[in-house]
Order: structure tokens, then C-alpha cells, then sequence
């Protein structure tokens, strides 16, 4: 399957810039179908989680309070070109994503 | 090791999630009892283990003033505050306060930014864990439509 997550990194001296949109409902659990007015569940990214090379840079943990199509951006050092970054992410019901970007 | 074990009795999605991402799993537990709070002060007991945090300068929050849409508003957090271990977004009038909480590890800069959901105009508060004590700084965001209803 194809991945739905885009991400983008700059790096800038040893600094890369990462910068992550993901495909995901972040559903509340709250909030009723408009035509059945029955109550959709809860389901939302859990962890989102980065790793450059074998090193994790980032562990990312969101409540359902994170926006749908969540972004979300951060920073890390001693990024260099070449340097394989991975993004992956899991939900509450299970579901995953994830996808590779090489540093330029 | 809770959501390890939790996905990995979900099924075999999550078993094969085991195989494919051990680390996105076993890096950290997601920590629930934080996300369940009702209330500001006990989710932040539960991450953090105090609701006592120390104001400071040295974390800047960028926040929209008015958020004509609470299902989306961008939060920005960065601090000059040194050895940071976690950033939290924390909003005290969502129904659960505790929005998302970023753990900064060795060689991450702690400078994140992320959208967020507010039901209604709150106090959104940057809570940023260090190893010498626990700062916050906040901002109000007036919200006139309301992100977390249908």
C-alpha cells in the first residue's frame, strides 16, 4: 500500500528541518454522523514516531485533540545527505503507516 | 512496555506492526492516564507527575489570538531553556486537556509545531520538561467556532 504520509526535510548545517503531513480522521469519538446521528469512534493516531538512519529522533504521542490530516513539524541535529529518514506512525484500532525519505 | 503489549494483543495487524516498526512501538508508551484527564491539573500529574510548573520567558508559544476555526489551529513551541526532555501542548478547557506531548531526545532541537483541535476559547499552555524542573508559559486563543462537535 502506498503511503499517505508526505514529509519534507532542509537541512541547514548539521540541522535538518523536518516537516510531516499525515492522512488520518482524528476522530473524537464525539461526533455524530450527520445523517445516522449515530456516534463515529474514536480513532486517532496514537505515536508517531521518526528515525534518521538507526537513531530515533523523534516520539511524537497525540490525543484526538491533534487537528485531522495532522502536521506536525520539528528539528533535529547531526542530519547530514544521505542520511535515510523514516516516519511511521500507529492508531488506536491498529493502524499504521509509514514511509522513507532520503536527506538532500 | 503497556502499548507494546496492547497492540500486540489487538491481532495480527499489530503483530505485524511488531515485526515492521518494533521501534515506533517500543520506543515509549503512549501515555493514556495523561490523555484521559478531564481536567488540566490531572493530566499533567499523570505525564508529569505535578500541576506545579514554572513560569518562565524562556519558552515562546505562537499562537493565533482569534482561531476563526477550532479544528485547526497551528501551535508553535520553542525554548532556550536547556536539557529539555518533553514539550506537551496542554489546552485547560477541551474536554481532555492534554493535546499531544513530544518527547525531545538526545540531539533533537526543542522547537516543534503541530495543529490542534479547541472546542471553545481556552488558555493553550507549552509545558516543557527539563532535568532541572518543569516551565510553562500560556496564551489565550478565542475561538468562535468550535473544532470538536459535528
Amino acid at each position: 500500500m502506498a503511503s499517505n504520509i508526505k514529509i519534507k526535510a532542509k537541512i541547514s548545517g548539521d540541522i535538518a528541518d523536518v516537516k510531516s503531513l499525515m492522512l488520518h480522521p482524528m476522530e473524537t469519538g464525539a461526533r455524530k454522523d450527520p445523517e445516522t446521528e449515530e456516534l463515529i469512534p474514536i480513532h486517532h493516531i496514537t505515536q508517531l514516531t521518526f528515525t534518521n538512519n538507526d537513531k530515533t529522533v523523534m516520539v511524537a504521542n497525540f490525543s484526538t485533540a491533534v487537528s485531522k490530516n495532522p502536521f506536525f513539524g520539528f528539528k533535529f541535529r547531526g542530519a547530514k545527505a544521505g542520511d535515510t529518514l523514516k516516519v511511521s506512525w500507529v492508531d488506536n484500532l491498529g493502524g499504521m503507516d509509514e514511509i522513507e525519505t532520503v536527506l538532500k | 512496555m503497556h502499548v507494546g503489549r496492547r497492540f500486540f494483543l489487538s491481532g495480527s495487524v499489530a503483530f505485524a506492526a511488531l515485526v515492521a516498526f518494533p521501534r515506533a512501538l517500543w520506543a515509549a508508551a503512549w501515555p493514556d492516564k495523561a490523555f484521559a484527564a478531564s481536567a488540566a491539573g490531572q493530566a499533567m500529574i499523570n505525564l508529569l507527575g505535578t500541576d506545579q510548573t514554572t513560569p518562565t520567558d524562556q519558552i515562546t508559544l505562537k499562537v493565533p489570538e482569534i482561531a476563526e476555526n477550532g479544528a485547526v489551529v497551528p501551535v508553535t513551541i520553542s525554548t532556550s531553556l536547556e536539557n529539555v526532555e518533553s514539550i506537551s501542548i496542554v489546552v485547560d478547557k477541551n474536554p481532555r486537556p492534554m493535546a499531544a506531548t513530544f518527547e525531545i531526545l538526545p540531539g533533537t532541537l526543542p522547537d516543534i509545531s503541530s495543529r490542534i483541535k479547541m472546542g471553545q476559547t481556552s488558555d493553550v499552555m507549552a509545558v516543557v520538561k527539563t532535568d532541572h524542573g518543569i516551565y510553562s508559559t500560556a496564551k489565550q486563543v478565542k475561538v468562535t467556532i468550535g473544532g470538536c462537535g459535528g
